[in-house]
C-alpha cells in the first residue's frame, strides 16, 4: 500500500546527505573528543566545526552553543539551570499555557521546589497578549519562556517583541524553538533571545540530539554533572555521529530555507483549503497567517480523532491528533482547551504537518481520503444525525 | 495497540444505523468525555430480532458497540441483560487498559435500550432490578483494571 507521511511535527526522516555524513563517524572516527591521540582529536575537531555550522545558522559565536540529548533536555535544562542560578533575585517565572510539555512539566517540577511560575493564557489564535507578559513581570521575575511556534496548532508568536520586553525590564528569554528551527530564519541578536532550544530531527537530522543556545554571560546552573565535556557545562561523551548529522541537517536547512518554507506553504495552505471546502463542520485551528509553513490543524465536528488517525492509517496515511483518546488521559490537548475549543470540537483534532518529502498529489489523496473517512464515520456518529435532523 | 478483531470491528462495523420505530433506544456517555453509544432494539416476543447502532468515539468505542451488537442479536431480553464488559473484551481479543470503559459504555447502552423497552411496555426483568440510568452516564471511566 501507498504510504503518506503527514506528521513531519512529530519527527522527520534523516536526509540521505545528513546520514552520509555521519556513517563515518560510527565505523572510522569514532574517536572520543575528550582523548588525547589522533581519533579524539579529529573527533574534538569535527566537534568544533559542527558547533560552528550551528551557530553560523543562529547569527551567533560558537561559544553560546551547548549540545544536549535533545530538545527535551534543551528545556529541561534552560528553566531549572536559570531559574536555580538565580535564585537570588527570585523565584518567578512566566510561561504560557500552551507550552510543549518539556516546559510546562519542568514548570510543574519548579512549582514543588517553592519557585513560582504565571501561566499566561493565550486568545483563540493561540497568540499571547504582550500587554499581559508586561503586567505579569515582577521584581523577583527571573525570566520569560514562550515557544516560538506552538507544536499542535503552529501558532507563531511575536519573539522579538517579546525579547524586547524581557530586555526592557531584564528579564531573561528563553524560547523552545524546536518546531521553528529550519522552518523560519532565526537571528538571535536580532530577536534578543538570550536562551533557544532546538533539535535535530525535526528538521531531517537524527533522533537524541539537540542544542540550547546560551548567551554569554547568562548565569545557568548545570543540568548533567560529571566530564568536562561542552566546557564543564553539559557532561557526557559527545555523541559525534549526531552532532555531525545534526550540523548538516541546520546546514541544509540553512542553505534552502526559502525554498523548504515556499514548498512547504503551497502544500499546506492547499491542504487546508481543499478540506475546509469540501468538509462542512470542520474548523482551521490556530493562527490564519503567523504559523508553521508545513502546520495544519483541523476540528471535524461530530467525530472523534483518535477513530479518524484508525481511519486514515488504514489508508496508509500518518498524522495525529489532540483528542483525549490519543493521550491516554480523559482531557483533549491542553493547546486545544487552551485556545477555547469545546471539548467535544476538541475531541475531533487531526493534525498533519507536511515537510520536504510530502508531493501534491499526496496533499489531494489525503483531502479525498479525508472527505471519504469523515463521512462514513459522521454516519456513525448520533452527534451528526441530530445536527442533520434539526435541518 | 489494537487486536485484528477490533480494527476489523471498526472498520467493517456491523449493524449500523437506526431502527424506525423501534422497540428500545438507549444512549450513554457524554461529549465531554468523547464518546457517546446510542443502541436502538427491535423486540419481539421477547427476542431481540434487530440491534442497531450509532457511536460517536474513538475507534475501540465503535468496535465494542459493534461487537455488542452482534453478540445480543437473537438473544432474549434476560440473555441480553446478561452480557458484561468483559465478554465485550473477550469477543474482540482484549482491549489495551486505558480503553476498557468502551466496554463498560457498551453494555450500559444496551441496558439503557432495554430499559427504555421496558418502561414503554410496562415489564420488569430481573436483570433491571436496582438500575437507575441517570446513574449509569458518567462512570464509565473508572473501570480501567480489568486484568486479560
Amino acid at each position: 500500500m501507498k504510504r503518506v507521511y503527514m506528521d513531519n511535527s512529530a519527527t522527520t526522516p534523516v536526509k540521505q546527505e545528513v546520514l552520509d555524513t555521519m556513517l563515518p563517524y560510527f565505523t572510522e572516527h569514532y574517536g572520543n573528543a575528550s582523548s588525547i591521540h589522533s581519533f579524539g582529536q579529529e573527533a574534538k575537531k569535527t566537534l568544533e566545526a559542527s558547533r560552528k555550522i550551528i551557530a553560523d545558522t543562529l547569527n551567533t559565536s560558537s561559544d553560546t552553543i551547548y549540545f544536549t540529548g535533545g530538545g527535551s533536555e534543551a528545556d529541561n535544562w534552560a528553566l531549572k539551570g536559570v531559574m536555580k542560578a538565580n535564585a537570588q533575585k527570585g523565584k518567578h517565572l512566566i510561561t504560557s499555557t500552551i507550552e510543549h510539555h518539556g516546559i510546562l512539566h519542568t514548570c510543574k517540577a519548579l512549582e514543588k521546589e517553592g519557585y513560582e511560575v504565571t501561566y499566561l493564557e493565550v486568545d483563540s489564535d493561540g497568540l499571547i497578549d504582550l500587554k499581559e507578559l508586561e503586567q505579569a513581570i515582577r521584581p523577583d521575575t527571573v525570566m520569560i519562556s514562550i515557544m516560538y511556534i506552538n507544536n499542535e496548532i503552529g501558532t507563531m508568536q511575536p519573539i522579538k517583541e517579546i525579547g524586547q520586553i524581557a530586555r526592557k525590564h531584564k528579564v531573561i528569554f528563553h524560547t523552545d524553538a524546536v518546531q521553528a528551527y529550519g522552518n523560519v530564519g532565526i537571528d538571535v541578536e536580532a530577536l534578543q533571545v538570550d536562551l533557544l532550544s532546538i533539535s535535530a530531527h525535526k528538521i531531517y537530522g537524527p533522533k537524541g540530539i539537540g542544542a540550547l543556545y546560551i548567551r554569554k554571560g547568562i548565569r545557568i546552573q548545570n543540568l548533567i554533572e560529571g566530564g568536562a565535556q561542552e566546557r564543564r557545562r553539559r557532561a557526557g561523551t559527545e555523541n559525534i555521529p549526531g552532532i555531525v548529522g545534526f550540523a548538516k541537517a541546520a546546514e541544509l536547512a540553512h542553505d534552502n530555507l526559502e525554498a523548504h518554507v515556499a514548498k512547504l506553504i503551497e502544500m499546506r495552505d492547499r491542504l487546508a483549503k481543499g478540506i475546509l471546502e469540501a468538509i462542512d463542520y470542520s474548523k482551521y485551528n490556530g493562527h490564519p497567517t503567523q504559523r508553521h509553513p508545513g502546520n495544519v490543524n483541523i476540528c471535524f465536528e461530530f467525530i472523534e480523532g483518535e477513530a479518524l488517525l484508525l481511519s486514515l492509517n488504514a489508508k496508509g496515511i500518518s498524522g495525529s491528533s489532540g483528542s483525549a483518546c490519543t493521550s491516554g488521559s480523559l482531557d483533549p490537548s491542553h493547546v486545544l482547551m487552551a485556545i477555547g475549543l469545546p471539548h467535544e470540537i476538541a475531541h475531533g483534532s487531526l493534525r498533519l504537518s507536511v515537510g520536504d518529502f510530502n508531493t501534491i498529489e499526496e496533499v489531494d489523496y489525503v483531502i479525498e481520503s479525508l472527505v471519504e473517512i469523515v463521512h462514513k464515520l459522521r454516519m456513525m456518529s448520533p452527534l451528526y444525525d441530530k445536527v442533520k435532523g434539526g435541518k | 495497540m489494537y487486536t485484528d478483531k477490533v480494527m476489523d470491528h471498526f472498520m467493517n462495523p456491523r449493524n449500523v444505523g437506526e431502527i424506525e420505530n423501534a422497540d428500545g433506544v438507549g444512549e450513554v456517555g457524554n461529549v465531554k468525555c468523547g464518546d457517546i453509544m446510542r443502541i436502538y432494539l427491535k423486540v419481539n416476543n421477547d427476542v431481540i430480532e434487530d440491534v442497531k447502532f450509532k457511536t460517536f468515539g474513538c475507534g475501540s468505542a465503535i468496535a465494542a458497540s459493534s461487537v455488542a451488537t452482534e453478540l445480543i442479536m437473537g438473544m432474549t431480553i434476560e440473555e441480553a441483560l446478561k452480557l458484561t464488559n468483559k465478554q465485550v473484551i473477550e469477543a474482540l481479543g482484549g482491549l489495551p487498559p486505558v480503553k476498557v470503559h468502551c466496554s463498560v459504555l457498551a453494555e450500559q447502552a444496551l441496558k439503557a435500550a432495554i430499559y427504555d423497552y421496558a418502561t414503554k411496555n410496562n415489564l420488569t426483568y430481573a436483570g433491571l432490578e436496582g438500575y437507575d440510568p441517570s446513574e449509569a452516564d458518567d462512570d464509565h471511566h473508572d473501570v480501567v483494571d480489568i486484568d486479560f
